[in-house]
């Protein structure tokens, strides 16, 4: 049966790693849900990919290994959705008429434990962070009021292990010194 | 001052708080050094640096600074200009796989970048070190549609297992260092250094210091004693064990080990196609040739084994046949260098990480001395049946043209099983790999993973250049001939003298097999019109023979492997005959077919 996973990866910042890490879902015909890349907490030139894909129990080790393989990756790891804790932000832009004619619009965006970033005199943008159905709830909830433009990042994910990545790596260190 | 909160131990570490050092360390010694010269002639000093001896290229527009720069060093370097890039990557990798090193390839840009595709991902599957440098346009025009701009980093991404685009002088030091150390280390396998042609022209500083390790690519873990007793257990108890060995055996120089080993455990050792000649094939422990075309005892005999050892080999799908029904009886150890082989087609019991000859070295004083007296007898009995229904057969005078295996045998006969051996792909390709008695390591140069045809006539350059001391003789077929043929110009214009075999079926004869047994004799396109070979040699100005009669055999053969220099033999051989055993695509290895 097919789940969702999350793959962390945690790479050196070179250029055309994102391309070498997507062939590899590419060639095994899988699709990326969703992608975040940004700097990580480890130091400025440590990367951390996260990405969501879908795929079997038995395969996804061996994705992860040839992710693991590539040779400006430090470290892969995956998990299913009850290891980790995952947050996506979505960001909505609303017609300010709309909260100035009416409270519904402001009600759904304190229900959705919602906020408002900005008010231009022609919009308001709305950020709500949260899982994907629930920045999904939010967008169904606004569309009959005139969404005028939606847009949802990757997802974000930290891991609830407490081995930290540091020992991790310490562990690559050794074996490569 | 103020005192930690803190107790001396914390508990957990911060991700932070861990220095990874240099993300790319090199030798602080420097091999070479020269100041103010062209990006161009650091390329060329580079390879000086790494006491590369032969380059396998073909200049084009943007890779021209760096031909013009070996100009200045044809005595430290010696270029072979192949007739078509691809030509330059099987020659480079025939040169790898006997010199023990990595081959060099130049190509220009575009198309010469994408004619080195084929080779490339050939050596991405077999395991083969190889470094390629290719021109690129100028910095200013990637991404321009300039002339001859292809995107060799993106296309080359998935068959090499690193590349880097070089867009300045300075940085060609470092990127050629840093690619022989990942094409050489840990499992080899191709790199590509792509190099703008601004970068060439630009003076820079040079200082050549070796790669000692990036801090990101383990190329070799630690050893795991906790596996290797694990394993020694295993084999101690065993009554039916088996080693499956491959080409990690050749790679890691393991040879000595596994005869140790063998001779110790007593277990029978089979081998995979570009494991042949790690053991020779008169040692007691020796029962044969793993797969498709194998041999019927190792074979079968997998599926009846209780511990299998996979050294170095990676359960190829033509190794293992039906998955759901190989080695169901047997615990499995898989000695592997590469973790992403690790339960990737067959799930492991004991996984050893580790190059072969460490691992064998670790198990050898855990192992017992045993023997399978019964166990051995069983792959006799097979090798019975096998010279019986198959062997008798391939051999017997009996038909009009000579067979593909009697020449093999004479063949290895006649050379003692100490030629190297290059194959192209199809019949005479399993044929050759079934006959050959390979008596000496590192013989069998042939493309496995990719089967490409085409392979061996520049492998086998390739292979002669990289030991000039050894007999090499290319067996192709007349199609795999015709798809690389143009590098018979390379053997003409540097003498180079390797031993070419043509086995002349007119047909493209596995795929004709296929179509005899799977597709009811539906020959579709398979059947060649073909020139003459030997007037095509001639050309070449290559002394060539064409031998249709039997009785002329031994001394046609005689009269190739006596000529000082290259030869071509053209074989007319049995039009329809088939390769056997064989293990249908899909099936099981225990239902492999004899006939």
């Amino acid at each position: 049966m097919e789940q969702a996973y999350t793959i962390s990866v945690f790479t050196e910042n070179k250029i055309g790693l994102l391309n070498r890490i997507t062939i590899i879902f590419t060639r095994r015909k899988i699709n990326v849900e969703s992608l975040t890349v940004s700097e990580s907490g480890i130091s400025k030139d440590i990367f951390r990919f996260t990405v969501v894909i879908r795929t079997t129990p038995d395969y996804i080790g061996k994705v992860v290994k040839q992710i693991e393989k590539q040779i400006d990756v430090l470290k892969a790891f995956y998990y299913e959705d009850k290891d980790i804790i995952y947050q996506e932000i979505a960001m909505y832009k609303m017609p300010t008429s709309v909260l100035a004619k009416s409270e519904v619009v402001e009600k759904i965006v304190r229900n959705n434990n919602a906020r408002i970033l900005t008010i231009e005199e022609e919009f308001v943008v709305i950020e709500k962070t949260g899982h994907e159905d629930e920045t999904q709830q939010l967008l169904e909830a606004l569309r009959p009021y005139g969404l005028l433009s939606f847009a949802r990042s990757g997802r974000v994910a930290i891991a609830k292990p407490m081995k930290p990545l540091a020992l991790h790596l310490k562990e690559l260190q050794e074996a490569n010194s | 001052m103020t005192t930690s909160t803190f107790s001396e131990k914390p508990k957990f570490i911060e991700d932070s708080a861990f220095d990874l050092g240099e993300a790319v360390s090199f030798v602080e010694q420097p091999i070479l050094e020269k100041k103010n010269i062209s990006g161009a002639e650091a390329v060329i000093l580079s390879l000086i640096a790494e006491q590369v001896e032969a380059v396998f290229g073909y200049p084009g527009g943007a890779i021209m600074p760096v031909y013009d720069a070996l100009h200045g060093y044809n005595d430290k370097l010696k270029h072979y200009l192949v007739r078509h890039e691809q030509g330059a990557t099987h020659a480079a990798q025939g040169y790898a796989r006997v010199a023990k090193r990595a081959g060099v390839c130049f190509a220009t840009s575009g198309p010469g970048a994408t004619n080195l595709i084929t080779g490339i991902a050939d050596a991405m599957i077999d395991s083969t070190p190889l470094v390629c440098i290719t021109g690129q346009v100028a910095r200013h025009l990637l991404g321009t549609d300039a002339f001859q701009e292809t995107d060799v980093i993106g296309i080359s991404m998935p068959v090499t297992k690193w590349n880097f685009q070089v867009t300045r002088a300075d940085e060609i030091a470092e990127a050629i260092a840093k690619a022989f150390y990942i094409a050489e280390s840990g499992r080899p396998g191709p790199v590509l250094i792509d190099i703008t042609k601004n970068a060439q022209i630009e003076m820079c500083d040079f200082v050549y210091r070796k790669c000692t390790r990036v801090r990101s690519y383990v190329p070799q873990l630690p050893i795991k004693m906790k596996a290797i007793n694990e394993a020694a257990e295993l084999i101690n108890h065993a009554q039916k064990p088996m080693f499956l060995i491959g080409q990690g055996i050749i790679l890691s120089q393991a040879q000595e080990e596994l005869k140790k080993v063998l001779e110790k455990s007593g277990a029978p050792a089979a081998s995979t196609l570009l494991g042949l000649s790690a053991l020779s094939h008169t040692h007691p422990n020796y029962v044969g040739y793993l797969g498709m075309h194998g041999n019927y005892g190792p074979n079968v005999k997998s599926n009846e084994a209780d511990v299998i050892i996979a050294v170095g080999m990676r359960f190829d799908d033509r190794v293992t046949g039906d998955l759901k029904t190989y080695l169901k009886k047997a615990k499995i150890i898989h000695i592997e260098i590469d973790p992403a082989e690790i339960d990737k087609n067959v799930k492991t019991d004991v996984a050893i990480i580790s190059d072969a000859k460490e691992a064998l070295i670790a198990l050898l004083p855990k192992l017992k001395q045993k023997t399978y007296p019964e166990w051995m007898a069983e792959f006799k009995e097979c090798d019975r049946i096998e010279k019986e229904k198959v062997l008798d057969k391939d051999f017997a005078p009996n038909t009009e043209k000579i067979k593909m295996a009697e020449v093999i045998k004479m063949l290895s006969e006649k050379t003692k099983g100490k030629a190297i051996i290059v194959t192209d792909v199809g019949q005479h390709q399993m044929t050759t790999t079934r006959y050959y008695q390979f008596e000496q390591t590192q013989s069998n140069i042939t493309s496995g993973g990719l089967g490409t045809m085409g392979f061996a006539l520049p492998a086998s350059i390739g292979a002669k250049i990289g030991r000039q001391d050894r007999e090499v003789i290319a067996i192709i077929g007349d199609g795999g001939f015709q798809m690389t043929l143009q590098e018979l110009g390379v053997i003409m214009q540097y003498e180079v003298g390797v031993k070419i075999v043509i086995l002349n079926n007119s047909f493209l004869g596995m795929v004709r097999q296929w179509q005899q047994l799977f597709f009811e004799k539906r020959y579709s396109f398979t059947e060649m019109h073909n020139p003459n070979f030997v007037k095509l040699a001639e050309a070449y100005n290559i002394p060539a023979k064409k031998l249709e009669k039997r009785e002329d055999m031994s001394n046609v053969l005689d009269l190739m492997l006596d000529h000082k220099g290259s030869f071509l033999l053209e074989i007319v051989v049995e039009k329809e005959d088939n390769v056997f055993p064989m293990v249908p695509a899909g099936a099981s290895v225990s239902n492999i077919r004899l006939e």
